[in-house]
């Protein structure tokens, strides 16, 4: 099922277009641009979780010399209750004004309250201290359960629960409540032969991007606006600035900067704002970038969850009901993704009863932001820990359980949506298959299997097509290049047009300069923006066979494009020597002008992703470290456009999802203070926690798209934390229900283990 | 405060520069020099991204005073390359695409050559500890190690 062979350059490995200027340290990352005279932008933070701001006294900052603006939430408009896409998730533009900078309260230690410019950092820091912020400290909450308990303290006084059965008539902190259901669940349950349930739960992961938020904004006094920002999205971030900042788009002009890393949570915007906002008041360009402990503070984690799980099953397993329960936390403003949870939750599976309820869950935390999959990891780690028992509970083989329930072309999942072509069997037998599962488990080790799903988007995309005079072409597309998005499009402008790779320049250009495009996010980027780059170089070819019609005089459908050439469609046109693109370039001037193609798409279609992991793995009994020995990732990836960047799209969402597994997690002081805002505190994996990370790819082609690219970056964060706890419980005997299984938490468990199977 | 007059040599360019004395080596190379290669990921030392090499010791620059650097010989990224040609590991992080954003790979870069310098033949197992004072978010690290190990392998068969 190999692409290979196939097509002349998809499926290749060619260098980077980018990679020359990213091993030199030439790349311009956020915090590297830089502009005259510009000044430093810093942000007072609330060390409280939950307070009243009853005045902020600026006075004595504005007073102090090198300051040349103040900003508090009186200097953004009121805005609507109004909910706006952003990236995978919604967002309501009320709270969005209210996130970047805190108004009638402070919702979460690290809430923006108020900002500077000044001429040196020094200044500015002194310029916060300054600063006199009267705050009335109000009771918090930290923790979904507490938060949905009837006495919590209350954040936001218009909160009536949405979707509430019968309807909500006094706020709380649960902001909605969903439901999805296919077929008689309970009556199911009942019939079953064998039923497991289990309550589990999860704590929030920040999603790590080694790069710290940056922006820098130049305002000028006629209204117009430049920023530089690290971002997925400009696009995304102009929308949002122009609405906060009551500015047209038009006078926003965004240049997304190469960004480190994203991973979803930098499709929101926090600093952009303000950093135009303080450069509109001081008049001149403002600089702002967050620290490390800022960004742990402030910015989105993705959630934390408590979830329960029932599967009901016959003897031979095939599952006949399932259910799953999901509290999950959406921070300081609602909207988390319990929508994405609960819809994945059960999407690898062909079921006929299936019923889902989620809560989406306010409380004093930063406000969760997309993270990869948003939400899918996390029912992931319930559902796929279930299956686990049920496949123990029956001793049966867990890829045979998953093999027997997989969703195939036809299966409709509990959300409604019936799938078409996809690969869910496929990756399951690769991994049966693979040397990895065939191999005997070592001694002392244990195995874990898992499985995941997620969407994958498609949305809007922008794309133009330029030959230059020499014949060369340049692409130019609108989203930030996060893993090497510019070398795929580049090969399938390069299969199309049927020239080298090295003949095709990728450009990203900035909100002025290309049409719109949605964030980078969803693993749309290859698939759908790669859709707009091939009909753009198509509209091109049209043209270059319309100019070549010209030249010869003939009629443009008896021209034909082969191997990089305009051709006579057939003996019957003529006896014309084929026409490259340099030649056609080189007569542009008498056949019409420059030649140009555009292509601007909503792109539906999107091939749906599926994931099988496998992970070996040791636990030191005296510690509780877990020491992850082989580990191999399988995916229906449609066709792998770049192979090397797809693989790598695996062994990095895989690593994400040990460390989820293994270590990450927010931790909070009695007083609601993140106690863990540093990479010393906050465990990310390391290389030398890792074995390598095998990968198997399996290419099932999404047939929407014309190289059959299905979106594959956020599926493989889905399968890692299941699979581990699988291969915990059965190197120990001990089933982890709660993440992350850090060494205390894992050594506790096994030391209370034997009492606690004996209770059990 | 004064500021304070240090002398050091950089990417093997004699370079003077003013700075205060709480400046880290970071800010210096970063705001005041223009060498934005050396990134900061943390400010703590706990990412690598501002991997730089001090007389011949792989430092975080961010934990380095700017002062304390008068009369070193300071190596960063931005002096890996020699005239137009990559560094072998350079090229190998590129072919076999051990970056993905990128913003990690100048400190990688820079602690993947200070280890090659002291072992030539390292072991996996000894790439993975060497950088472990690196954090990559994007890799998982694979195809960084792999890189290492194809670049030091290709650079003794060079040196041969």
């Amino acid at each position: 099922m190999s692409s290979q062979g196939k097509y002349k350059w998809i499926g290749t490995r060619p260098d980077r277009p980018d990679g020359a200027d990213k091993v030199t340290g030439r790349a311009r990352f956020g915090a590297d641009f830089s502009l005259p005279g510009q000044l430093v932008g810093k942000v007072l933070r609330s060390p409280h979780p939950h307070a009243l701001i009853k005045s902020i006294d600026t006075s004595k900052a504005r007073a102090l010399p090198g300051v040349k603006a103040v900003i508090t939430a009186e200097d953004f408009p009121e805005q609507a209750n109004l909910i706006v896409p952003a990236g995978e998730m919604q967002v309501n533009l009320r709270d969005v004004t209210r996130n970047i900078m805190a108004r009638e309260k402070a919702l979460f230690e690290g809430h923006p309250v108020a900002a500077v410019a000044a001429t040196s950092e020094a200044v500015a820091k002194q310029a916060l201290a300054l600063i006199k912020v009267d705050y009335k400290v109000l009771p918090h909450v930290i923790d979904v359960a507490d938060a949905m308990k009837p006495n919590a303290p209350v954040l936001h006084d218009h909160l009536l629960t949405e979707g509430a059965n019968p309807p909500a008539t006094k706020p709380s902190n649960i902001a909605k409540r969903i439901e999805f259901a296919k077929g008689d669940a309970k009556a199911a349950f009942a019939k079953a032969e064998v039923v497991i349930e289990k309550s589990y739960t999860t704590q929030p992961v920040h999603q790590g991007y080694i790069e710290p938020h940056a922006a820098l904004a130049s305002a000028t006094e006629d209204g117009q606006v430049q920023l530089w920002t690290t971002t997925q999205g400009h696009f995304q971030v102009r929308g949002f600035c122009s609405r906060l900042l009551d500015i047209e788009t038009s006078q926003i002009r965004v240049t997304a900067t190469e960004i480190g890393g994203g991973f979803g949570g930098k499709t929101v915007v926090y600093l952009e704002p303000l950093a135009i906002k303080l450069s509109q008041k001081a008049g001149k360009p403002v600089k702002m970038t967050m620290t490390r402990e800022e960004v742990f503070r402030a910015t989105g984690p993705a959630p934390g969850a408590d979830m329960t799980v029932k599967l009901g099953a016959t003897r031979d397993g095939r599952i006949v009901a399932a259910s799953i329960r999901i509290d999950m936390q959406a921070g300081a403003f609602p909207g988390s993704p319990v929508g994405p949870a609960a819809m994945c939750s059960f999407a690898c599976y062909d079921l006929d009863n299936v019923h889902i309820v989620g809560f989406d869950v306010v409380s004093n935390r930063p406000k969760v932001a997309a993270y990869r999959a948003p939400g899918a990891p996390i029912s992931a780690w319930a559902v796929e820990s279930t299956m686990d028992l049920l496949a123990q509970k029956l001793d049966m083989d867990p890829v045979d359980l998953r093999l027997k329930n997989a969703a195939k072309k036809g299966t409709k999942t509990a959300y409604g949506v019936t799938f078409g072509e996809i690969g869910m069997v496929q990756t399951l037998e690769a991994v049966k298959n693979s040397a990895h599962y065939r191999s005997a488990v070592k001694p002392g080790h244990g195995r874990g299997v898992s499985a995941g799903f997620w969407f994958n988007v498609g949305a809007d995309s922008s794309a133009a097509a330029h030959v230059g005079e020499d014949g060369s072409v340049t692409v130019i597309s609108g989203n930030p290049d996060i893993g090497g998005s510019r070398a795929s499009l580049a090969l399938m402008a390069a299969e199309e047009l049927g020239i080298d790779y090295d003949k095709v320049r990728c450009i990203i250009a900035d909100t002025a300069s290309i049409g719109f495009n949605f964030v980078t996010g969803g693993s749309r980027v290859t698939f759908a923006t790669g859709l707009a780059v091939v009909n753009s170089v198509r509209d091109m070819i049209r043209e270059m066979k319309v100019r070549a019609a010209k030249i010869w005089g003939v009629d443009p459908d008896a021209v034909t494009w082969e191997n990089g050439m305009a051709k006579p469609a057939g003996s019957n046109v003529g006896e014309f020597e084929p026409l490259t693109i340099a030649q056609i370039a080189a007569q542009a001037g008498k056949t019409g002008g420059p030649i140009n193609g555009h292509a601007q798409l909503n792109v539906t279609g999107a091939g749906p992703g599926f994931g099988v992991h496998l992970v070996d793995l040791k636990v030191d009994s005296d510690t509780g470290q877990v020491t992850i020995t082989r580990y191999t990732a399988a995916q229906d990836v449609g066709t792998a456009i770049h192979p090397s960047y797809v693989e790598g799209q695996l062994q990095g969402g895989a690593v994400q999802g040990i460390g989820w597994a293994l270590n990450e997690e927010y931790i909070y002081s009695a007083g609601g203070k993140l106690q863990n805002p540093g990479f010393l505190d906050y465990r990310m994996p390391v290389a030398s926690d890792l074995p390598m990370i095998e990968t198997i790819l399996v290419e099932v082609p999404n047939p929407t798209h014309p190289y059959g690219v299905r979106g594959v970056g956020e599926v493989p964060i889905v399968p890692p934390t299941a699979a581990i706890g699988n291969a915990i419980a059965r190197a120990t005997g001990v089933r982890m229900t709660d993440l992350p299984m850090s060494p205390p938490r894992l050594s506790e468990a096994l030391d209370t283990a034997p009492a606690r199977m004996a209770a059990e | 405060m004064a500021k304070i007059h240090v002398n050091t040599t950089i990417n093997g360019a004699p370079t003077e520069f003013l700075c205060d004395a709480n400046q880290t080596l970071l800010d210096v190379l970063r705001d005041s020099l223009g060498l934005t290669g050396s990134k900061e990921g943390c400010g703590s030392g706990d990412c690598g991204a501002c991997s730089v090499m001090v007389d011949g010791r792989l430092v975080c620059s961010c934990l380095v005073l700017a002062v304390e650097t008068q009369g070193a010989k300071i190596d960063t990224i931005e002096g890996m390359a020699g005239g137009d040609t990559l560094h072998p590991l350079q090229k190998k992080f590129i072919e076999l695409a051990a970056l993905q954003c990128g913003i990690c790979t100048p400190g990688f870069l820079v602690a993947s050559k200070a280890l090659l310098e002291k072992n030539p033949n390292p072991t996996e197992t000894e790439v993975r500890y060497w950088l472990a004072g690196n954090l990559c978010r994007c890799t998982g690290y694979d195809k960084i190690v792999t890189a290492v190990l194809e670049a030091a392998a290709e650079m003794r068969e060079g040196a041969r």
